[in-house]
């Protein structure tokens, strides 16, 4: 009997799983029974943090359970330190396709004149390669400094991240629409906001929805990190507090959570893509 | 002759910058007319320019020399009386069959209603065959079947000419054959004018009322117009039964074989004329060669280039 591969392939996924599950347990058994701390700093501040307990690395049963517990009660509020991963999920969420969405509505118009014109392509290219590669953190100072709105300046970081594939994209997607179909447009007398819309958008499509999926990893990449130099809100605010607060299997959960949304976020704008792409 | 023309190709020449400064040119002092429902054909080798001349014509190149005038008016773009049948066929793979066409026809006619885009649609996709495969995308459809998306695109636009680069070159020979037979039969019917291009000598003579022969490039220019004297009627099955068959194809081959190579001998030796280029009969009987496009006799001095004011003189 043989098993399809996608079936073979889901069981040598749960073997993986189960294995690395065993490891951890078993590392972090031998490890919580050492001492954690340093015991000059345990004497400083009580037996409890000397032996270890909380601050300990936690099996994978604790980040279970932790995990079971935030799925179950993810929209609690108990102060403005302590919510719900569901809302500080929805603040990362929020941010992001602010962010996001303010940067499509800038990038794909924009990069569409850049790609219809060789002399703006040509022109503005050294900024973009300059400006590219700059990380969106470097920012965000500045972006404090005129913005003075933290919420509003992770937003511009996000902005700032985002734009730059969906623009590069847009530029060469447009650029590189095939000739002949441009001089079917031409032959056939085709206004120029009806060659844009029918002709080049729907040819560029694809790879302009590559740079959209570029654009949305990103921006979920550094939204943890300005969260957790802004502050507040959010999921890397979450991670950072529990960072202070030295719990390690919240720090776990959220890890795992921020992975999850990240990939579904990729998932949907694959299959937008899929939607726009057309076979040759 | 010049004025009634639907099409003159007058002093035509395309220079192109070559690698490392200099330019090649390659045509110059091209000189033809295509008359009203006439079907010319272009047959030379590769790099003669042949595409050239066609993309001038669509307006989709512009000359480096010369000029070429349309029912009157110097082509200075491209337009809608002047379709183009593409050598790969150019269908908007994002959009149907239908999809393509009726992009087509609602460029020629924007006011037109939703209904009747849709009907003239229909009767272009069923003037080719394509009853039935509407609603396909190009990717699901042959070689064959795109072309003839590309010829109904075409002709649903009502051109006052057809232009056709090499349309059928990408097609395998029976798909080619089976083509060939309906442009003719569509072309006969509507007596479309029509310019195609080609390098296949069976499918020029198959076609063509004329086929100009072009030198090789670079510097091709036009070496005389082959008048078919087969009847219009044509078909496969029949056609290499006619006695003037194997006359104008053996015609048209010793062209490409030989005197294409070495076309400048015969042009130093006298009598060719850029201006008037030779119409032959080689189907009559050899040799017949019979200027029937005299030079009048207070024809200015020509020039190489002549300026657009000249041409219009």
């Amino acid at each position: 009997m043989k098993a399809s591969l996608a079936a073979r392939a889901a069981l040598l996924s749960l073997l993986i799983f189960a294995a690395l599950m065993l490891l951890w347990q078993f590392a972090a058994q031998t490890g919580s029974t050492g001492v954690a701390v340093d015991p000059e700093y345990a004497k400083l501040i009580g037996a409890a943090a000397a032996g270890g307990g909380q601050s300990s690395v936690p099996t994978p049963l604790d980040v279970g359970a932790k995990l079971w517990g935030h799925i179950t009660d993810p929209f609690y509020v108990r102060g403005t330190n302590d919510q719900g991963i569901g809302i500080q999920l929805a603040y990362s969420l929020g941010r992001v396709l602010i962010g996001y969405l303010l940067a499509a509505v800038v990038a794909i118009p924009l990069g569409f004149l850049i790609g219809m014109s060789p002399l703006v392509y040509r022109a503005l290219d050294p900024f973009i390669q300059v400006l590219k590669p700059i990380s969106p953190l470097a920012w965000m100072p500045l972006a404090l400094y005129t913005i003075k709105d933290s919420a509003i300046s992770a937003v511009f970081v996000i902005f700032i991240c985002s734009i730059w594939p969906m623009l590069i994209n847009t530029a060469f997607g447009v650029a590189a629409v095939r000739r002949e179909w441009l001089n079917v447009a031409r032959t056939l007398e085709v206004g120029w906001f009806r060659r844009a819309f029918t002709v080049i958008l729907p040819a560029a499509a694809p790879t302009i929805m590559t740079g959209m999926r570029i654009s949305i990893g990103i921006a979920w990449l550094v939204i943890v990190a300005a969260e957790m130099l802004v502050g507040g809100t959010g999921i890397g605010y979450f991670v950072w507090n529990e960072w202070n607060n030295l719990s390690l299997a919240n720090i776990i959960t959220a890890i795992l959570l921020i992975g999850v949304i990240g990939m579904l976020l990729d998932q949907v704008l694959a299959r937008l893509a899929r939607l726009v792409t057309f076979p040759e | 002759m010049t004025d009634k023309a639907l099409i003159s190709i007058e002093g035509l020449g395309k220079t192109y910058p070559a690698a490392g400064g200099g330019s090649t040119l390659v045509f110059e002092d091209v000189w033809f007319a295509v008359e009203r429902g006439e079907f010319v054909c272009v047959i030379g080798h590769s790099g003669c320019g042949k595409t050239t001349i066609l993309n001038a014509l669509a307006g989709l190149e512009k000359p480096s020399a010369g000029s070429i005038i349309v029912a009157g008016q110097e082509v200075t773009g491209p337009s809608l009386d002047r379709a183009v049948i593409f050598q790969s066929h150019a269908l908007l793979p994002w959009m149907t069959v239908e999809g393509n066409i009726a992009f087509a026809v609602k460029s020629r006619w924007p006011k037109w209603s939703r209904e009747q885009i849709r009907a003239r649609t229909q009767q272009f996709i069923a003037l080719v065959g394509l009853s039935g495969s509407e609603r396909k995308k190009p990717a699901q459809l042959s070689g064959g079947m795109k072309q003839r998306v590309g010829i109904a695109r075409a002709l649903s636009i009502d051109p006052k000419i057809l232009l056709m680069d090499e349309p059928f070159s990408a097609l395998d020979a029976l798909t080619r054959g089976t083509l060939q037979d309906e442009v003719l039969r569509i072309c006969a019917e509507t007596r479309q004018t029509v310019f195609m291009i080609t390098h296949d000598v069976d499918e020029a003579i198959m076609l063509a009322d004329k086929i100009v022969l072009m030198t090789n490039g670079p510097r091709a220019r036009i070496a005389e117009i082959v008048v078919n004297t087969l009847p219009r009627e044509r078909s496969r099955h029949d056609l290499h039964r006619h006695p003037h068959y194997y006359r104008i194809r053996n015609h048209l081959i010793e062209f490409l074989v030989d005197r294409s190579r070495n076309f400048d001998v015969e042009v130093e030796s006298g009598g060719h004329d850029p201006r008037h280029p030779r119409l032959v009969y080689p189907g009559r009987a050899e040799p017949a060669v019979a200027a029937v496009d005299p030079a009048p006799a207070d024809d200015p001095p020509r020039s190489r280039h002549p300026s657009l004011q000249e041409i219009r003189k």
